[in-house]
């Protein structure tokens, strides 16, 4: 499996969690239902508005899934920014995959590494992490 | 009294993946258990220690059961109950 994603969406995620630094910021990327494929960015509040913690809006979570089902879409990505550390799943993000069938992308920005920033993709499943390899497409 | 419950894609398994279920109960504790007793497990799943799930959101047509009255808010006939997994980590 991979996670295949146009430059412009990297960009748009990359310039989010930059604007949005110190906290994490979060949104994900829809596409046709059995498609797979990452083909509409919508970025989301992080309700939490937190350097350590997202989380989508309870109301906009379901208004999320409501326009989902009405455009025949499915979420294939999930992403979200780590500020102070690498882009790897933390334990919280591991307990709290509720999608099995997203790519859940994880960008860091923290300091150490600027102006580069880490770009990954994992699928958790079941508490299990599998790193995926990440396409950029032009 | 038939109420439909849309399921998440991960508790589907419990459902044999149907989207949506139809359970019965007149406050969300009753149709919790309802739903538990139709697909044994379920219940786990939305509750702990007896409150709902911190990170599991369910909803009455529009609204968040936590502004509801949590596990006490009361459900008619013809609600539409959607459950679905908070979006959210560190």
């Amino acid at each position: 499996m991979s996670l295949i994603i146009s430059r412009a969406f990297v960009d748009v995620i990359v310039e989010q969690s930059r604007s949005e630094y110190p906290d994490e910021c979060c949104g994900v990327i829809l596409g046709p239902v059995g498609s797979g494929k990452a083909s509409r960015l919508k970025a989301m509040v992080n309700a939490a508005h937190s350097p350590t913690f997202y989380e989508f809006d309870p109301k906009d979570l379901l208004s999320l899934y409501r326009e989902v089902d009405e455009q025949d879409e499915e979420i294939v990505v999930i992403y979200h920014s780590h500020t102070e550390t690498e882009a790897y799943p933390s334990r919280t993000d591991i307990a709290y995959a509720g999608e099995p069938g997203a790519h859940y992308v994880l960008v860091s920005s923290r300091k150490e590494i600027a102006p580069a920033i880490e770009f990954r993709s994992y699928r958790i499943i079941d508490g299990v992490v599998t790193e995926e390899e990440v396409s950029i497409t032009d | 009294m038939s109420i439909e419950v849309r399921i998440p894609t991960i508790l589907r398994p419990f459902t044999k993946d149907q989207k949506a279920v139809a359970a019965s109960g007149a406050s969300l504790t009753a149709l919790i258990t309802n739903l538990d007793s139709q697909f044994p497990g379920i219940g786990d799943r939305l509750l702990e220690n007896g409150a709902l799930r911190r990170f599991i959101n369910i909803y009455i047509n529009d609204e968040d059961v936590r502004f509801l009255g949590g596990l006490d808010a009361h459900i008619k006939d013809g609600d539409s109950v959607t459950i679905l997994p908070a979006v959210a980590g560190g």
